[in-house]
């Protein structure tokens, strides 16, 4: 290996990892505060990723009947535990949200070709399109059970991940999509040619990463997730909603899947299951940070990605046991260092 | 358990089945036991032990690749040479390393929260899936062929009929023996994984021994059944190996009833029988070809789990009439008790202990003597700090400052287990018991020190007569308590009151010289408290320390020798109970004082 190829295996790391390490912050938030470890994750980066393509193949993407669909029975759902208890005040937040807003979306589909778009303006409808379902799941398979043990509430996610793969066969087929970069342009330092989507990657990454320490440093929501993940039951007696918390959190990490997706289309093939693996080395990255700390899993999910990258060159098909099996001395590490008090049922 | 009849009508069935059924329902039938064996270790691992594993499909794979390799593998070098060939060989050789990394993936994981061990088993999981697939010795992604089929007996195994009764005789078997090991005393420490690790370290058990047991045995169970598999099939590959599966068998455990051994039958087979239906039909009515089926499976499961978390197995076993069985009180010889210290040794010496949590000081040098055949009382008001000084002394937290001297030897930094080990014994404040096990199980936890048999006689039940002692010693702390009408009740049924004593009887059969009983009276009415106090007086009498937190003063005032006053973390006062009752410093705490 010489030092340029060296310096290419690093920029592909250094991209991956950027995503992994958006995937492992939000998997991090998503299990402060609601305790679920969200095997899921990934089905979003695949959703975001291959919706954006069908928009620019000009089909309309099955994401949107999922949408529909979804939204169809959290508001029967809804619609039946706010008659049950006489809050009729809630009915048009709910109508709105998951009727209303699944049918807008679907109009704008409708009405403007979404092919002859900008690219811009495809990927904030893909947005606008996956991101919606990360709350709605929450709401249909976790809030009735948000006060099970981690053990229950890890099996929910791993069935809400073999419902959303299906899915994702379903709607998207089995083949693979790969989408055009954001821009053509690459940029020269020296005699490394760092391409434009390695640059979109890592400055929407930061961006957002930047954005998110924003939110929770400044905003009352973030302050009021911060607090759930603390203590629920005292964020709770505070008038914080562990409901609210929970959606808003699911809301977060759609989010940052579907973008990951979206950033990560133009560099490698996504078929309906990569979603999977992609999220399981955010996970690595998160069990780096102990489930905890942000910036540990974000460091993490750096090493997986330059791992990966460097061993795709000398043993490339041994890459996936060898991130994989990473985890085994943080494993080591974290049970030398931490001394447990076993959640008591 | 069911009634005789079901069980033998099951056996009838299974005898006859492979007779008159098809080959296509055997060999569905022979892939629901395979499925089945896995299955029932999860069983175990996780609806009783509360832990759980994404990677029981890569033990099944490890069970198969060994034995495939080693029965087919030509150029084998000369010291394993004797491994090869032989199917049986293959099965002890799968065993050992299953077993190794089991044990090590187990030892990694389990010291950490339970999150964990499913997460490494996922990683594990995927690696070894990638492995099979891209060692080039074990075939790549075609695998391997030409396996050689089983004999068992002199018969050889060709075809499914045959094979169906080796099938279904393992999965009898695996039913047996975890059967057995709940019914045991190793079994009753892996029951109180799930709830109730702090009470039982605090007698004794090592709760991460436990846990790697369970693991351990879920994953052999899922060699085997992986042994099984390579020699019915004659060939393997990869995929039947991956996550998906592992993910699938986890939904067997689930949906059958995560908790029940028998219910791992029940889930093998609804989730083979619906998936073959399903891929029949999803895809005709799809207009599409692929793994649909998953879809269903993950909205029943999630459905299930909100629905009916205890799965398909307790809703059928409810259709059952149960039959009254009239259970007898244990009977056996008493097991051997220590000898009673000499009356008045100090057991129990602490010196300036001091608790701090955080900057909040929640004892500050607290020195406390309990000396045997005494009863030692230690009162104070709401939020004194007894309770942490109780968690302190018995090891269940750890001192910041000070010492803590038991039975001669410094304790302070032992945990609860070992100090349980040297002879003492306690209950808790908050009734820690474990509601769905029975009286007479709950009381027998206390005796666990006082057993030895391990996990590998329970499983054969060849401990049934240490088995029996234990279980009579229970019985009769239970009868001294006053709750032999209740024995066979399970816990979570009793009045808070009668739960507190159970605490006490359960302390007791560990036959400790220093017990801690943290508020035993409190929810008693008046005459049980009588009896309790007559029950102290005679442990007392006996030789035994006891150390005393209690709120009702009459009670308190009555039966302890000395008593000890606490108030925000600190001793106010020490004495005989009529020196205490006319210490100011004392009646200013209780009543306040006149400004």
């Amino acid at each position: 290996m010489n030092i340029e190829i060296a310096l290419l295996l690093g920029q592909d790391g250094l991209t991956n990892g950027a995503i992994y390490a958006l995937l492992s912050v939000a998997l991090v938030l998503v299990f402060a505060v609601t305790r679920v470890i969200y095997i899921p994750q990934g089905e979003f980066v695949a959703f975001g990723a291959l919706t954006l393509a069908s928009f620019q193949v000009g089909k309309t993407p099955g994401t949107l009947w999922l949408l529909i669909g979804a939204g169809v029975v959290v508001a029967l759902v809804d619609l039946s535990s706010a008659l049950r208890s006489g809050q009729r005040r809630h009915i048009p937040r709910i109508v709105g949200w998951n009727l209303a807003y699944p049918a807008v979306v679907a109009g704008v589909i409708h009405l403007f070709t979404p092919a002859e778009l900008p690219l811009l303006a495809q990927i904030v409808l893909s947005l606008a399109l996956v991101v919606p379902l990360g709350p709605m799941t929450y709401r249909l398979a976790y809030q009735p059970l948000a006060e099970a043990s981690v053990l229950v509430l890890l099996i929910v996610s791993v069935a809400v991940h073999l419902a959303l793969v299906g899915l994702g066969l379903l709607f998207f087929g089995a083949e693979g999509s790969r989408t055009p970069a954001f821009s053509e342009g690459s940029l020269s330092v020296g005699s490394l040619t760092v391409s434009g989507q390695t640059l979109w990657v890592l400055g929407a990454s930061l961006t957002l990463i930047v954005v998110l320490a924003l939110f929770f440093e400044r905003t009352i929501y973030g302050k009021a997730l911060r607090a759930t993940a603390m203590n629920r039951t005292g964020a709770r007696l505070m008038g914080i909603s562990t409901v609210m918390a929970g959606k808003l959190s699911f809301l977060l990490a759609s989010l940052i899947g579907a973008l990951s997706g979206i950033l990560i289309a133009p560099i490698t093939t996504i078929y309906y299951d990569t979603g999977f693996l992609i999220g399981l080395k955010g996970f690595v990255g998160a069990i780096v940070g102990a489930l905890s700390s942000y910036p540990l899993a974000a460091a993490g999910a750096l090493l997986v990605g330059l791992l990966e990258a460097f061993s795709s060159f000398w043993a490339s098909a041994f890459k996936e046991v060898i991130v994989f099996t990473l985890i085994i001395p943080v494993l080591v590490w974290l049970s030398l260092t931490t001394r447990h008090v076993e959640e008591e049922e | 358990m069911q009634p005789h009849y079901l069980l033998g009508g099951f056996l009838v069935l299974l005898l006859t089945v492979p007779q008159i059924a098809s080959e296509f329902h055997v060999t569905l039938l022979n892939y629901i036991g395979l499925y089945s064996i896995v299955a029932i270790g999860l069983v175990l691992l996780t609806g009783i032990g509360g832990l759980t594993s994404f990677g029981q499909a890569a033990f099944v794979g490890l069970g198969g690749y060994t034995t495939a390799y080693l029965t087919t593998a030509t150029n084998l070098p000369a010291w394993a040479a004797f491994l090869g060939g032989a199917p049986w060989m293959g099965l002890l050789a799968g065993i050992v390393i299953t077993a190794l990394v089991a044990l090590l993936l187990g030892l990694l994981t389990l010291r950490l929260s339970g999150h964990y061990l499913p997460l490494g088993t996922i990683a594990w999981s995927i690696s070894l899936y990638f492995l099979f697939g891209n060692l080039e010795f074990l075939g790549g992604h075609t695998g391997i062929t030409g396996i050689p089929a089983l004999t068992v007996f002199g018969l050889v195994m060709m075809d499914g009929r045959n094979f169906f009764y080796v099938i279904w005789a393992v999965v009898l078997i695996a039913v047996w023996l975890t059967v057995n090991l709940l019914d045991s005393r190793e079994g009753r420490a892996i029951r109180a994984l799930k709830g109730g690790v702090v009470m039982a370290e605090a007698m004794g058990v090592d709760t991460a021994r436990s846990k790697v047991v369970i693991f351990l045995i879920a994953a052999l169970f899922g060699c085997v059944s992986g042994w099984l598999y390579a020699h019915l099939q004659r060939f393997v590959n990869p995929t039947p190996f991956s996550i998906n599966m592992s993910i699938e068998y986890l939904f067997m455990a689930v949906l059958g009833g995560a908790a029940h051994v028998w219910g791992a039958l029940i889930g093998a087979g609804v989730i083979t029988i619906l998936k073959q239906w399903l891929q029949d039909w999803l895809p005709r009515l799809l207009g599409a070809s692929g793994n649909f089926e998953m879809i269903v499976f993950g909205v029943l499961l999630i459905y299930v789990l909100q629905r009916a978390r205890d799965g398909i197995w307790p809703i059928l076993a409810r259709l059952v009439p149960q039959p009254v069985v009239v259970r007898a009180v244990p009977q056996a010889e008493p097991l051997p008790r220590k000898l009673p210290p000499d009356k008045g040794l100090v057991l129990l010496d602490a010196r300036k202990v001091v608790k701090r949590f955080g900057g909040l000081v929640a004892n500050n040098n607290m020195n406390l003597t309990v000396k045997s055949g005494e009863i030692m009382a230690l009162i104070g008001p709401n939020g004194a700090g007894k309770s942490t000084m109780f968690n302190c002394l018995s090891g269940v937290d750890q001192a910041t400052e000070g010492e803590v001297l038991f039975a001669g030897r410094d304790v302070t930094r032992l945990d609860s287990r070992e100090i349980a080990r040297l002879g003492m014994s306690r209950t808790f404040q908050h009734v820690r018991l474990l509601g769905t096990m029975s009286v007479l199980e709950n009381a027998a936890i206390g005796a666990h020190l006082r057993g030895s048999k391990g996990v590998l006689p329970a499983m054969l039940h060849l401990e049934r007569g240490e088995e029996a002692r234990l279980l009579a010693e229970a019985a009769r702390q239970v009868e001294r308590v006053g709750l032999k009408d209740a024995m066979f009740e399970p816990a979570g049924s009793l009045a808070l009151g009668q739960q507190r004593t159970l605490e006490i009887a359960r302390a007791m059969c560990a036959d400790p010289c220093l017990l801690l009983l943290d508020e035993p009276a409190a929810g008693l009415r008046y005459l049980e408290k009588q009896a309790l106090a007559e029950l102290l007086r005679k442990l007392r009498g006996e030789g035994v320390g006891i150390l005393l937190v209690e709120h009702d003063m009459d009670f308190v005032m009555g039966l302890a020798d000395r008593v000890v006053v606490m108030e925000f973390g600190e001793k106010i006062a020490e004495g005989l109970p009529e020196e205490v009752q006319r210490n100011p410093a004392v009646i200013e705490a209780y009543l306040g004082g006149v400004e």
